[in-house]
């Protein structure tokens, strides 16, 4: 029981870095948990890091992109603890848990297949990298996993293109090589979002489903927080690279307690918002990642930041009672803030 | 692929009947016909003209008569008999002269073509995927100023070096010694040793751009999301590679074939001059100079029907190669 206990993925001050000198900070100190059979939901604003954060897990980082700190502990299928970050990006070993135990799916359906192959080749090329068995073998499991995601008709479509298949057609196709080895954790970058809401809604079905069968855990991103309030379990909030809150669904919903999250929650449209009354959104843009503000780096959009506090002090992660955590001055405790004015600079 | 296979060979059919129409149309543009002049031509050579054989002409190419019977007579004769008439200039048929200079003209164009594609696959693929390095920049280089090299000037250095250095005769595809003995192995071996400096002299252009081609089309390639899709799926990099991106950037080069082999056929002739070469070029240029009329429609002909197959053949292994082409 003891394996457990401890959870499938810990990452803990990841770092993921493009460039040397004057990085681009791309991921800058993320620490998130994902337990076995959880959903949690990564959101934020565009170019906050999400991909990147979700690339640096299966180290598919393009050059010069590189994982260059942090520590991202896995439990492979057989009990063993792996450290993703210290692998070699092309090595054996982090090939073996890429597409096996930890799948990926994107958000371009148009895009994320190879044109020229079919869909069952490319099914049958995930199957027969990670597991021992014959053509006839893969086929037949392709021709399950098709129908697994629910694909009509799939011992046709095995021999179809992407290009002739529909979008929402293709958003399956792209998800059943990801399930074909089993994995024990999905990513889902976005997998909804080229999609019309109709195919959105059952897509987020069908993954939910999948889940439900196979116990996988998954981490979805998103900035659709519709999409959170219906799947996830936990949420991670990142702002420029770093998880600035996390804490289960209904604290997010009902408690929020960064000042970047409630901004989040305000810009959601409403039912019951008047005609001609402007969303409230969060005032100014995303900073230059390579122009990083001192101090908190929300701090020039924060509608509650301090001064002389929030834009000198970088604020640390705090551990709320209620089990969520949250980077903001706003929320340490008073001590460690008057500790920090006396002490660090 | 039925359909799309018989709608290019409808094609392919098409435009070879076209071009003949017109071959014929020049052929006969010279004033005078054909036949005149050749009896004319041999009585000033003192030849006595028997009159069978001048009325048997008169049946073969039905000078006077309409058009399109003229045409019909020697279209007729090439698709029936192979024979493409009568070489005003050399005096023997024109399939004779033909038939030898088509077949090495189309043995170095296919060597040239293997040589271009040999060289242009790594060599495009390195520098696409080591982008920065220097064996990268290297390429890119001698890739800009190979093609503006003229390629007699490349021929001549060659010629110097081989036989410098080789001590091989100059120029020609054949020795001396074998130049007019039948086909054998050694002349077969006398050939390929021949062949190099022309195939490099003739691919250098074609290498260059096709190295260039493929460097964009895979570095295109490279970062559209399926190839990070094949990443995540565990695939080893060069399997990778070779398997989902170098494929899809294979178009062009599959497309070369197309334009290569005309290009090679008629475009290498000062080369072909320069380095003494058996093939078509020269000796059509020559005809044209001289006038001599059957003997350059024929070669017209062949050439254009040539082209025609290279692009049929492209366009096939296009189809095959990329489905989108094969259903749209
Ligand atoms: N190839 C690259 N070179 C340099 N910087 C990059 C590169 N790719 C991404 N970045 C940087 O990484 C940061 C995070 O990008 P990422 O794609 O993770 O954002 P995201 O949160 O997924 O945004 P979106 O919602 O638009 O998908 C960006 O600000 C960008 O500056
Ligand atoms: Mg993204």
């Amino acid at each position: 029981m003891a394996s457990n206990t401890t959870p499938l993925l810990e990452i803990s001050g990841l770092k993921t870095y493009f460039g040397t000198g004057n990085p681009i900070r791309a991921v800058d100190g993320v620490d998130l948990t994902i337990g076995d059979g959880e959903t949690v939901c990564v959101v934020g604003e565009s170019g906050c890091g999400k991909s990147m954060l979700a690339r640096s897990i299966l180290r598919i980082v393009s050059r010069p992109g590189n994982v260059v700190g942090g520590v991202m502990n896995f439990r492979r299928s057989d009990g063993t603890m792996v450290d993703l970050a210290s692998l070699d990006p092309t090595g054996e070993e982090i090939r073996s848990v890429r597409g096996n135990e930890i799948a990926m799916i994107f958000r371009e359906p148009m895009t994320s297949l190879g044109p020229v192959q079919t869909i069952g080749s490319q099914i049958m090329d995930a199957i027969r990298l990670h597991r021992k068995v014959g053509k006839r073998e893969a086929r037949d499991r392709a021709v399950e996993i098709l129908r697994r995601v629910g694909m009509p008709r799939p011992e046709e479509r095995l021999n179809a293109y992407p290009f002739q298949l529909s979008g929402g057609m293709r958003q399956r196709a792209m998800i059943a090589p990801a399930l074909s080895c089993n994995p024990r954790l999905l990513i889902a970058d976005e997998p909804t979002t080229a999609l019309d809401v109709t195919t959105q809604a059952v897509i987020l079905d069908l993954i939910k489903e999948l889940q439900a069968e196979s116990g996988m855990a998954v981490l979805f991103i998103t900035h659709d927080l519709g999409v959170v309030a219906e799947i996830a379990d936990n949420v991670a909030v990142m702002y420029l690279g770093r998880v600035v809150e996390r804490s289960d669904v209904d604290g997010i919903f009902h408690d929020p307690k960064h000042p970047y999250t409630r901004g989040l929650l305000r810009s959601i449209p409403r039912l019951g918002i008047h005609v001609g009354e402007d969303l409230d959104t969060i005032e100014g843009m995303v900073p230059n990642p390579l122009n990083r503000p001192g101090g908190c780096s929300f701090h020039p959009r924060c509608r509650e930041a301090v001064a002389g506090l929030c834009d000198k002090f970088d604020p640390r992660r705090t551990d709320l009672p209620d089990g969520s955590q949250v980077r903001c001055l706003l929320h340490e405790q008073v001590p460690s803030v008057v500790h920090l004015a006396g002490g660090r600079k | 692929m039925l359909t799309f296979l018989i709608r290019r060979l409808g094609y392919m059919l098409v435009t070879p009947a076209l071009v003949s129409v017109l071959t014929f149309i020049i052929i006969q543009l010279p004033p005078g016909d054909y036949l005149s002049s050749m009896v004319a031509g041999l009585s000033a050579e003192g030849v006595q003209v028997n009159r069978a054989f001048v009325e048997g002409m008169r049946e073969r190419y039905g000078p006077g008569e309409p058009f399109y019977v003229q045409y019909w007579k020697w279209i007729s004769n090439i698709l029936f008999y192979g024979d493409f008439g009568q070489s005003f200039e050399w005096n023997r048929p024109v399939a004779t002269l033909i038939y030898e200079r088509m077949g090495l003209t189309i043995v170095l164009s296919v060597s040239t073509l293997l040589f271009i594609w040999a060289v242009a696959f790594p060599i495009g693929i390195y520098s696409a995927i080591r982008r920065h390095s220097i064996g990268a920049h290297l390429a890119t280089f001698v890739g800009f100023i190979g093609p503006a090299i003229p390629n007699f000037l490349i021929a001549l250095v060659f010629m110097y070096l081989s036989f410098r250095y080789l001590g091989q005769s100059v120029g020609g595809l054949f020795s001396p010694e074998f130049e007019n003995l039948p086909w054998s192995p050694a002349k077969v071996g006398d050939l390929i040793s021949h062949l190099w400096i022309p195939v490099i002299v003739l691919g250098m252009a074609g290498t260059a751009s096709l190295i260039r081609i493929m460097r964009a089309n895979l570095l295109d390639e490279l970062n559209k999301p399926y190839v990070v899709t094949a990443g995540a799926m565990g695939h080893p990099e060069h399997v990778l590679l070779l398997k989902y991106p170098v494929r899809v950037a294979l178009n062009p080069f599959v497309s070369t074939v197309g334009w290569v082999l005309p290009g090679l056929v008629s475009g290498a002739t000062i080369t072909a001059i320069v380095l003494n070469l058996p093939t078509s070029g020269p000796m059509l240029l020559r005809s044209l100079l001289t006038r001599d009329m059957y003997l350059a429609g024929s070669f017209i002909l062949l050439l254009s029907t040539l082209t025609v197959i290279g692009t049929l053949i492209s366009d096939i292994l296009l189809a095959w190669l990329d489905p989108r082409i094969r259903y749209s």
